[in-house]
This record gives structure tokens, sequence and C-alpha cells, in this order.
């Protein structure tokens, strides 16, 4: 039991540190250890935590934009394919008088590549979320989620920014 | 059959029949691949609202129920998770679909480092590639990945890298012979091609020569070639030193038609030295020949 606990330390400390840093505070953040990464490139432990803290906050300009159908709440976080194609769900949100409300509630995330010249990252999220729609501003449903994300990031002028954002099956 | 067993299935159908079944009204399918066509079965009567929702895409079709609703090619084309809703006035039935990513390679990012670089090093090259069907989906299933460095002389280096995850990489060493590169990244029918400039590297030696001119020695190197004998660019410094009496003059000429010369004063008992970054040349002592 006690070893079982000490082989999670690592990784409990990291939640810790991941929680009270982040923007996503409220959800749980699990970091996997980075076993098998791809890349000849040795990847800092600030570099990890910067992406990692720069990805979970996107989550809040992600749900925030989707919320209020506010594209232009993803320019910070968001760059290229991924960018443009939440544009597009929330053009279509719009359209027929729909918002969705993502609440994360758990992120177990594994940094998965780093690429050799060190301009990307790619990481595997299995993300726990409460998806609420609401139709012409009334609840109409809602539904607990359990998906697992690709995400690549690329930095950008002051952070990393998502380029990449697709559900898994 | 005893009465008591009569009376448990008897029980058991009566409760089947307000047991609600899986979904009788919305059958859709679990997963479909990007841009497929496909269809849903709404069950029952009167008009409805069906909905496929999600991060990336959201769809809505009014739809009158007991009919089978066909979505065309294209038209849910983004790969991910997606909620389906079927919403009536008196009723609310959901399933979950999931749509991956098409199989066939449209489009290559390729990342390739750097674009520039001497000749020679050993891994001096990189490249990444991450691999999208024609929706700009990621494919994360394997994809064989052909990465290739060739040269004018047309030498060149070839991989064959699986993409894990959407993505894959290599690295090759720069070849031996000075000039332009091609780096062709190809996954399927895809391809796409950076240009690496494979430039000298430094000098192998330094031969120089000095002789009278007028009042001062002229000293001139022989022309700079690399140790793959590829000559070394106008515009490098060679750094021209003279010794004497325990003073030292330094003079920095760039190479032009890959030879450097200077003019420097003629003292004999001199000690006159050339270099060009970590290569230092031949020296010669002047004696006024």
């Amino acid at each position: 039991m006690i070893l079982q606990s000490l082989k999670l330390l690592p990784a409990i400390s990291v939640l810790l540190f991941a929680t009270a840093n982040d923007a996503a505070a409220q959800a749980n953040v699990r970091i996997e250890p980075r076993v098998g990464l791809q890349g000849p490139r040795v990847l800092e432990e600030q570099t990890a935590a910067a992406a990692i803290r720069d990805y979970l906050q996107s989550w809040q300009s992600l749900t925030a934009a989707l919320e209020q159908n506010r594209a232009e709440l993803l320019d910070t976080c968001f760059a290229g394919t991924a960018r443009e194609k939440l544009g597009q769900t929330i053009q279509e949100q719009a359209a027929v008088e729909l918002g969705t409300q993502y609440s994360d509630r758990s992120h177990d995330i594994q940094i998965v590549f780093y690429s050799p010249e060190g301009l990307s990252i790619e990481l595997t999220d299995t993300v726990e979320y409460d998806m609420q729609i609401n139709d012409h501003g009334k609840p109409m449903t809602s539904q607990h989620m359990r998906t697992r994300y690709i995400v690549v990031l690329t930095p950008a002028e002051a952070r990393w920014k998502v380029r990449v954002f697709q559900a898994m099956k | 059959m005893k009465p008591q067993h009569a009376l448990l299935i008897c029980g058991l159908l009566v409760a089947a029949q307000w047991l609600p079944a899986q979904n009788p009204r919305l059958q859709a399918p679990q997963s479909i691949a990007a841009g497929d066509g496909f269809s849903i079965q709404c069950g029952g009567s009167g008009k409805a609202s069906l909905y496929i929702l999600g991060i990336n895409q959201v769809l809505k079709r009014e739809i009158d129920l007991g009919q089978t609703v066909s979505f065309a090619p294209g038209a849910l084309h983004n790969a991910g998770h997606y909620l389906v809703i079927l919403k009536s006035s008196d009723s609310l039935d959901k399933s979950e679909l999931d749509v991956t990513a098409a199989k066939s390679p449209s489009d290559l990012s390729f990342l390739a480092k750097p674009s520039r670089l001497s000749v020679g090093i050993r891994d001096g090259i990189t490249g990444a590639v991450y691999v999208f069907d024609s929706y700009q989906n990621l494919i994360t299933t394997p994809v064989p990945v052909t990465f290739q460095l060739s040269n004018p002389a047309g030498a060149s280096q070839t991989r064959l890298v699986q993409t894990r995850n959407g993505a894959a990489f290599t690295s090759m060493d720069s070849t031996q012979q000075q000039g332009a590169d091609k780096f062709v990244a190809r996954a399927g029918d895809v391809a796409s091609t950076r240009i690496v400039g494979q430039v000298p590297g430094d000098p192998c030696g330094i031969k120089m020569a000095a002789k009278p001119s007028g009042q001062q020695v002229r000293l001139e190197t022989e022309p700079l070639r690399d140790c793959s004998g590829n000559a070394v660019p106008d515009g490098t410094i060679v750094t021209f030193t003279e010794t004497y009496q325990g003073a030292q003059t330094t003079v920095d000429v760039p190479l032009k038609r890959g030879i450097a010369q200077v003019d420097m004063p003629a003292h004999n008992g001199a000690m006159l030295s050339a270099a060009s970054g970590v290569v230092l040349g031949n020296q010669i002592r002047w004696e006024g020949q």
C-alpha cells in the first residue's frame, strides 16, 4: 500500500502543482509519466509544464467561447486548424441558436511527441466533462462524456497554442 | 408450472412493457469515417429536431419522425465525439457517435530543420510530419511515411517511418557535397518538399604564400576548401597576423574568389600567419626574400 502510494507521489505532486496554478483549477488534472515519449529532443520539465498549463487554459477559453458563441475568445489559445474548426462550430451553434456548456471534470494528460526541432508538442488527454445544451437560452439536456483528445500545440509569441484539437475513438 | 413461477413470469412481462427499450426511436451508427454518408433512423410520428453536437461541428435537421434521415457524404466531416439528440414535443432521445479521420492521407504538415547547414554533419537534418486527411483531421491510425533527402548529384538517403498518434519523425546526415538538397516527406500519394541548403564547412587547412610588394609583403592564401573538397564561400574571414619584436598586427580579410590577400609591413624576422575560425594555416618567417 505504502509502495503504491510512493509510486503515485510524482503524479500527485504534479497534480497539486497543476490544480494550484492553472486556470482549470476546478478540474482534477493528472499528468501521466512520459513513458514512450517520441522524439529525439529532450523535453525539459519547464517546457512540458508550460505546454500543459497553456493547454488547460485553452479549455477555459473553449468553454467560454462555446457557451457564449463568441469565437474571438478562442484567439488567445487556439491557432490554425483548431481555431478554424472551433470558430466554425460557434457559427453553426449561433445559426440554430444553440449554446453548449462544457464543464471539464478531469483531465488525464500524457505528452506523446516532442518534435525534433522543438516546434510542436503532441499530447493525449482523456477528459471527463459534462455537456449541457441550451436551446434558445433554455436548458435542453445534459450529458456526461468521457473522451480521449489528441492535441498538437505549437509555440506562439508568448505561449503554446493549440493547433490540432481532436477527439479520438 | 407452479403458480408462483407463473406469477413471476407474468410480473416480468408486465414490467418489460414499461421498461424503455434501448433508444427505440433513435438508431444512429456508433462510428463513421469523416466525410462518409450515413443515416439515422428516427421512429415515432410527428415533427422533431435532430441534432448532432460536438466540439468540432454542429448539425441540426428538422425532420418528420418515422423516417430514415440521410446525411450526404461530406456533411459530417470533422473527426470527434458527438452527441446525437432527437427532440420532439414530448420526448428526447440521445446517443453518441464517433467520427474517425479518413484513412487516406491528403495533407502533410512537414517541419524540416535547418534550412541551411554545413556539409558532413551527422543527424544534422531533422524532419517531422503530421498526417491529415482531406478534412484536416489528424490520421491517428499508423501510416507509413517515407523521408528522402537527395542532393543534386543524385545521391539520396531514405527512411521509412510509421506514424504514431499521427506523427512521424526522422533525422538525416548532411551530405558531403554542397548544394540545395531536396528533403521530401511522402505518405500515400501526398508529398511535401523542403529545400535544405548545404554549405561548405570550415576550411580544412590554409596554405599561405608571401612575396614582396613594393615596400610591403603580400600575403595570399591558396583557394580555401573544406575537408570534403567544397570551396569555402567568399566572405569567409581569414585573419592574417604579423608578429615582430613583441608587437602584433592583425588584419581580417574576407575571401574573394576563394582566396584572401593582404599587404602588410615588411619587417625582416617578422612571423606571418593566417587563420580562419578554428583552423590555423602555415607560418612564414619573413627574411626579405
